[in-house]
């Protein structure tokens, strides 16, 4: 354990991170939102989904700064009386974990995807590529609302609240695989011809064996600069998709969903149940985005 | 054949390569396939214990014939027989047995290496794939040997090869050669990576592991100082042939074949400083379209109308060498011996 931090501290990656300060403060954000997330039941001043401790009395109330403001509810409660900023809290929690996990589950299918494309070439490559070039045509977020649609009509509309959340991982995975498939084939296609590939031939390793153990090491690097990027772009997707409705039920909502709602009472002047999840959504997206672009420049050796 | 004194038979292989443009860019433009013929029409046999080295200039086929031999390209036509069992028509189970007698060690010692393994782990690898040793202590006992006998240090097995030189990551990629016990080794080019005072150092390391283990080599090169100290005999090769074989001695002092006489006038050597030296004329001409008949006919002084249109065949001297050269058979040169 202490070796593995000796040498996380002595890498170059740390040095270029201590050098950077708008880094340090997107990864102090970022770190901050994802603990927020994490520990919601335990930081947040309110249960949002305990309808025993909501009052209708204190619908709409505007933040705690404003001249009626309460100070229990620093950022003001919306229609039903529920704490934004405990709803942020819980918001957060779905939409990293919608972002997360469809970020891993995409990573699973293109990397998998692409190194078999890369490595094994030919007729089965050119198909991989050519679904890929189709899927690539269509914007990602028409494609997840496809896949979306075609699940409510399969599963109907009572079962769809309970899986919505999977349903929803599942096609903003199945929008995003595609970059992973195509850097990975990319590389692969690079260390294929290396001579310690071959050398794992000449040994007599299974292609499969060569595959995971001796290629996929090697294209990592760009698919972790991609990863991170993405899980930006998938929690605006799933923001947008459940803006747009189609995303997680209001019961469990993201800061998507939040964004919705609040959006009812924007021209009512009540503009705190939509702009603080909205601010939340900018930093926590952004911060994650700062991150992902200094990876790229960092692990870059032709930058460095 | 079993235990005769041949350990490896190439008879006839040829590989050729398809270097045509994309199908729906032929069918527009109108061009038909282009094939490479890499290597075409090459027969020898190595003898158990001897090291036979292939020279020839860039893109003559050496180490398309290398790759063919360790079953990296299968080959287009012909037959690679090791130890009497013909490699393409063996089973599945019978080729990974064969697997285990023969390794390879490459050209680039930077790339050869998987550079996110730990050397005990690369080296250890022939080990775990064919399942001859499984319980990790043995294996690390294994390694430990190995990477003695090639000169590093036990203590090494922990490192990433980009903590090595040159010259160490090729010992590490012999000591992975040697780990499964092989009795043959394909070396393509091991030493043209790494500077002089290194190059003399894997060879005679390679040299001392021949004479422990009795060892075969096929050895590529294109360092003829390289391969007259390592061989037992030399084949020279030429645009996929196979122009001229003899032992190592014969092929120095009394080439046959116009090429080798002009390859090995072409060595610097401090003593034949001021000499006359017969320049290599012209350049390798585009494997794409060979000439006719004799491949080398528009480079050679002795060609005449025979050479434009018969291919030369093999002819065998009692003494085992061989050369294909219409001029040789006809006696139209003068035999040259060296210095």
């Amino acid at each position: 354990m202490n070796d593995t931090l000796k040498r996380i501290f002595d890498s170059d990656l740390w040095y270029s991170f201590k050098r950077h300060p708008l880094v340090i403060v997107a990864a102090i954000l970022s770190l901050a939102c994802i603990l927020g997330a994490v520990f919601a039941p335990l930081l947040a001043p309110h249960n949002p989904f305990d309808l025993k401790t909501l009052n209708l009395l204190d619908a709409f109330t505007p933040p705690a700064w404003s001249a009626s403001g309460k100070g229990q509810f620093l950022l003001g409660t919306d229609d039903q009386g529920r704490d934004v900023m405990s709803t942020i809290m819980y918001g957060s929690r779905v939409s990293l974990t919608v972002g997360i996990c469809a970020v891993a589950l995409s990573m699973v299918i293109g990397i998998t995807l692409g190194l078999i494309s890369g490595y094994v070439g030919g007729a089965l490559d050119s198909f991989i590529m050519r679904v890929a070039d189709v899927q690539l045509s269509f914007p990602a977020i028409l494609i997840a609302l496809l896949i979306d649609g075609v699940a409510r009509v399969v599963i109907g509309k009572n079962g769809h609240d309970e899986v919505a959340i999977y349903v929803l991982i599942f096609a903003i995975a199945a929008s995003g695989w595609v970059q992973y498939a195509r850097t990975v084939r990319g590389s692969t296609l690079v260390e294929r011809n290396k001579e310690y590939v071959q050398a794992a031939r000449v040994i007599g390793r299974r292609p499969l064996a060569i595959m995971f153990s001796h290629v996929l090491p090697n294209v990592m690097g760009p698919v972790f600069v991609l990863a991170t990027l993405h899980v930006g772009a998938a929690i605006i997707t799933e923001a947008t998709l459940s803006f747009l409705g189609v995303g997680v039920p209001p019961t469990q909502p993201s800061l998507g969903t939040l964004i919705r709602i609040g959006n009812d009472f924007l021209f009512s002047g009540e503009w705190w149940i939509t702009v603080f999840p909205g601010i939340m959504l900018v930093i926590l997206v952004l911060s994650i985005n700062i991150i992902g672009d200094w990876l790229r420049d960092a692990l870059n050796p032709k930058l460095r | 054949m079993k235990n005769s004194s041949v350990l490896l038979e190439v008879r006839d292989v040829a590989r050729e390569f398809d270097v045509s443009k994309p199908w729906l860019n032929r069918v527009i433009e109108g061009q038909p396939k282009s094939i490479l013929k890499a290597v075409d029409g090459v027969s020898f046999t190595i003898n158990r214990g001897e090291t036979l080295s292939l020279v020839g200039e860039s893109g003559c086929g050496k180490s398309t014939i290398a790759r063919v031999v360790c079953g990296l390209y299968p080959p287009t036509r012909g037959a690679v027989i090791f130890d009497g069992v013909d490699i393409a028509k063996a089973s599945v189970n019978e080729q990974q047995q064969l697997r285990k007698r023969f390794q390879m060690i490459f050209q680039d010692p930077y790339a050869s290496l998987n550079p996110r393994w730990r050397v005990g782990k690369i080296i250890a690898e022939p080990l775990v794939a064919h399942g001859i040793m499984t319980e990790k202590a043995e294996i690390k006992n294994r390694v430990d040997q190995l990477l003695t006998q090639v000169g590093l240090s036990p203590q090494d097995q922990e490192k990433f090869p980009h903590e090595f030189s040159g010259g160490q990551r090729q010992r590490i990629s012999i000591a992975r050669a040697l780990s499964s016990n092989p009795e043959f080794l394909v070396c393509d080019e091991p030493t043209s990576a790494l500077d002089v005072s290194v190059q003399a150092q894997i060879l005679n390391l390679m040299k001392d592991l021949q004479r422990e283990f009795g060892l075969t080599y096929l050895f590529i090169s294109h360092n003829l100082a390289v391969v007259s100290h390592i061989s037992t005999r030399v084949g020279v090769m030429y645009l996929g042939r196979l122009v001229e074989m003899a032992d190592t001695k014969t092929i120095f002092n009394r080439p046959l074949h116009p090429y080798t006489q002009m390859l090995l006038s072409a060595i610097p050597d401090l003593r034949m400083t001021g000499k006359q030296r017969t320049p290599v004329a012209g350049e390798v001409p585009n494997p794409l379209n060979p000439p006719s008949g004799c491949t080398f006919h528009p480079r050679c002084p002795h060609a005449n109308d025979r050479c434009k249109t018969e291919a030369p065949s093999m002819i065998v001297a009692d003494d085992g060498s061989m050369v294909s050269c219409h001029a040789v058979e006809e006696k139209r040169i003068p035999i040259k011996l060296a210095a």
